[in-house]
């Protein structure tokens, strides 16, 4: 992973002392609420429904066990003893107090972590492919990409008071598992014709309430010109973006405004002054920075490991945890494998600090000390051989990461909802946990099979509830929560905005209704078909008729 | 008292900023004066021909291409903050620097706080007006917030990739 070297030991040291004074401004009264509310933002700073809350950065989801372990000491000394890991491969801590924030960022400094732009009007976290640098279908890595994303938007000065927040996602593998579709910027990185490196390029993706897939405008820039098009991007938007209404302020909105062709154009022409010059990337940097995110010392095998397949076939726990927790490799012998955050009862995305020290321990023991933040919310061992499968199996299980549900029903994406976000119009984490109860028989689960369920506690839609196959949305309806539940909805190579099913449930009902929804897919499918693809063919009317017959 | 500070130092203020009615009755002939943009575009040979010294201040939704033309005539070019959270004004700054490249004054007014300065200056500006009810002595401290930066802009045009030793 991406070494700091001085330079940016600095520029992180830098801003560990400016947020310091700025907080003891803030304490001693010389800056408002209004002043300090951007100064604490752009630091990952929010002021919760009972305590603070600090966003900090894990860029493009990669962190090592000794990140992970400065982690688990922020847990346990600074807040209740576990933090959140969100949907945007960053982690939360809700309990701090104000004036100890500094004193985080300091811990964070030593490792090499920071807070930088996890929120506000800015660039925030750049993210991608949890299996980035290992997964078979890869055509070209990401993180090198994302790393040069990330210190090109740390601290850009002309784009740190936008419109509204601004998220870039890349993916450089053949299914698309960062969902650039949905993103302000999606990079698609590629290869032309000629063996050349290069991004397609989507803009004006984005979930919230004006949910809306990217649109291509440019279908090849050579790799060279990123940051300058990147640029030229943000300066069309900082300048005609709009800012007389937050909820119309997203690229999204400029870019269905001016239709995708005439951004294109704008963008095009901006570009046109500074192409070619002082920003555009060399051979050098790629290189350095490509030198960090180079193979592991793996060993050389033949092929599939065949004790590993023994113990696949002898014992049915290990097989089902092995079919969806297990995933294929690039190298031979190898495999990764989603550690689950979401065992029944526990807030999709929770770690308590002696988990996330347990989780550093497996990744010192089986996969070269990293791990990976995945945006479904849980945690990636990368590199582990098949022959350590087994016994990491046993650990994890040990440790409650062992849920085998990975992509299946009960592995919701969920944001923290009513119980702890202030902007929530419901709560989110008791419809995850009943849902959960409902379908706790693991051969039905395996049975459904590949299926999103997403939700969200209110329109601003941290848990993706858009673009989940069944995505739930908590809304308020006079004064009460309420569930309103959507169809259809994809994050990956076929991005989709999910199509409300009809009225609104309330809380204790949403059982019920998920599983009346599974029920019609159950009936309806084809051997091969996932409920997705169920979906696209017969389209939302039986899932209405059922869902709204029984209830009425 | 307006608090001005001018290439990291404060100093005295001689310039009139004149409000965005301001109509040419009246005008002074020989203070210097930082006029609205409609006033320049409507009046510019009035304005060409005073004894005082000029500039033109221009609203975080008005555009410099509208004065890009005409930027030998000033020797202020004051872009406004309404209020700190809106942006634009520094992309105005960097196209003043880098696309047009004017030499003169930059000068950032309006809602412009110390912790706005280090990036004011990284996209051109070399003045700032500093709210009154604000320590201006200590404002100058956030000039030197960092000491090395990534990207490139107006200030080190070469991004760090070109520099790193």
């Amino acid at each position: 992973m991406y070494i700091y070297d001085e330079y940016d030991q600095r520029i992180v040291e830098e801003r560990v002392a400016q947020f310091r004074d700025q907080t003891r401004r803030y304490l001693a009264g010389e800056l408002t609420d209004p002043e300090f509310l951007p100064l604490r933002l752009q630091n990952g700073l929010y002021v919760q429904r009972y305590a603070p809350m600090l966003r900090i950065a894990i860029p493009y989801g990669l962190i090592s066990s000794k990140q992970m372990r400065k982690l688990a000491l922020i847990a346990r000394e600074y807040d209740k003893g576990y933090a959140h890991f969100s949907t945007r491969q960053n982690v939360q801590f809700n309990w701090p107090a104000l004036e100890d924030v500094p004193d985080i960022l300091a811990h964070l400094a030593e490792v090499q972590m920071h807070a930088i732009q996890t929120s506000g009007n800015c660039i925030r976290n750049t993210t991608t492919d949890q299996f980035a640098g290992v997964a078979a279908d890869e055509l070209v890595d990401p993180r090198p990409w994302c790393e040069i994303i990330r210190q090109w938007s740390t601290f850009h000065p002309e784009f740190a008071y936008l419109p509204r927040k601004f998220k870039i996602a890349v993916n450089g593998a053949s299914e698309d598992r960062a969902a650039i579709g949905v993103h302000d910027i999606g990079l698609n990185v590629v290869k032309n014709d000629a063996g050349e490196i290069g991004f397609r390029v989507l803009v004006g993706g984005g979930l919230g309430r004006t949910p809306m897939v990217g649109s291509e405008i440019n279908a090849f820039l050579p790799w060279q010109h990123l940051l300058s098009y990147l640029d030229a991007i943000l300066r069309v938007y900082n300048r005609y973006g709009r800012r007389d209404n937050k909820y119309k302020a997203r690229i999204k909105i400029l870019v269905k405004a001016l239709t995708p062709e005439v951004f294109a154009e704008r963008v095009a022409a901006e570009w046109q002054h500074t192409k070619d010059g002082p920003t555009t990337l060399t051979e050098d940097e790629l290189n350095r920075v490509a030198g960090h995110f180079s193979a592991p010392a793996y060993e050389s095998f033949s092929g599939d490991d065949a004790d590993y397949l023994a113990k696949r076939e002898a014992e049915k726990g290990f097989n089902n945890w092995a079919m969806r927790n297990v995933h294929a490799h690039k190298v031979p012998g190898y495999a990764a494998v989603t550690l689950s955050l979401k065992p029944t009862a526990v807030a999709p995305g929770d770690a308590t600090g002696k988990q996330m020290d347990a989780a550093a321990e497996l990744a010192d023991r089986f996969s070269f000390g990293e791990l990976r933040v995945t945006h479904q919310q849980n945690l990636v061992l990368a590199d582990v051989r098949q022959a350590d499968l087994h016994a990491l199996w046993e650990a994890a299980k040990e440790l409650g990461f062992a849920t085998p549900n990975i992509g299946l029903l009960t592995d919701i994406i969920c944001c923290p909802g009513g119980d702890f976000c202030s902007l929530a119009n419901a709560k989110s984490i008791p419809i995850a946990e009943a849902i959960q109860r409902t379908f706790d028989n693991l051969d039905y689960l395996h049975d459904i099979g590949d299926l999103d369920l997403n939700i969200s506690g209110c329109m601003n839609a941290c848990g993706h509830h858009h673009v989940g196959h069944i995505g739930i949305l908590g809304v308020d309806k006079k004064g009460a929560e309420f569930y309103q539940v959507s169809l259809g909805g994809d994050s990956g190579r076929n991005a989709a905005i999910g199509k409300i099913l009809g009225p609104s449930f309330a809380a204790e009902d949403m059982p019920a209704v998920v599983t009346k929804v599974v029920d019609v897919y159950l009936e309806k499918r084809t051997p091969e078909e996932n409920f997705i693809d169920t979906f696209q063919r017969i389209g939302m009317d039986p899932f209405k008729e059922r869902v709204y017959a029984a209830t009425h | 008292m307006q608090q001005l500070i001018k290439r990291d130092a404060l100093v005295k203020e001689t310039w009139h900023l004149l409000p965005a009615d301001t109509t040419l009755e009246g005008l002074s002939n020989s203070d210097d004066l930082i006029v609205p943009l409609d006033l320049w575009l409507e009046h510019s040979h009035a304005l060409k021909a005073r004894d005082g010294g000029l500039g033109v201040w221009l609203n975080s939704d008005e555009e410099v291409e509208a004065i890009a033309d005409d930027l030998e005539h000033f020797q202020v070019v004051a872009l406004n903050f309404p209020v700190f959270s809106d942006g634009r004004s520094y992309s105005n700054a960097r196209l003043l620097r880098d696309r047009y490249g004017y030499k003169g004054e930059v000068r950032a007014i309006g809602d412009v706080l110390r912790d706005q300065l280090f990036l004011m200056k990284r996209c051109g500006f070399d003045a700032y007006v500093i709210r009154e009810d604000r320590n201006a002595e200590e404002a100058l401290q956030s000039l030197k917030d960092f000491s090395e930066v990534y990207q490139a802009a107006t200030d080190q045009p070469q991004p760090l990739f070109r520099r790193r030793g």
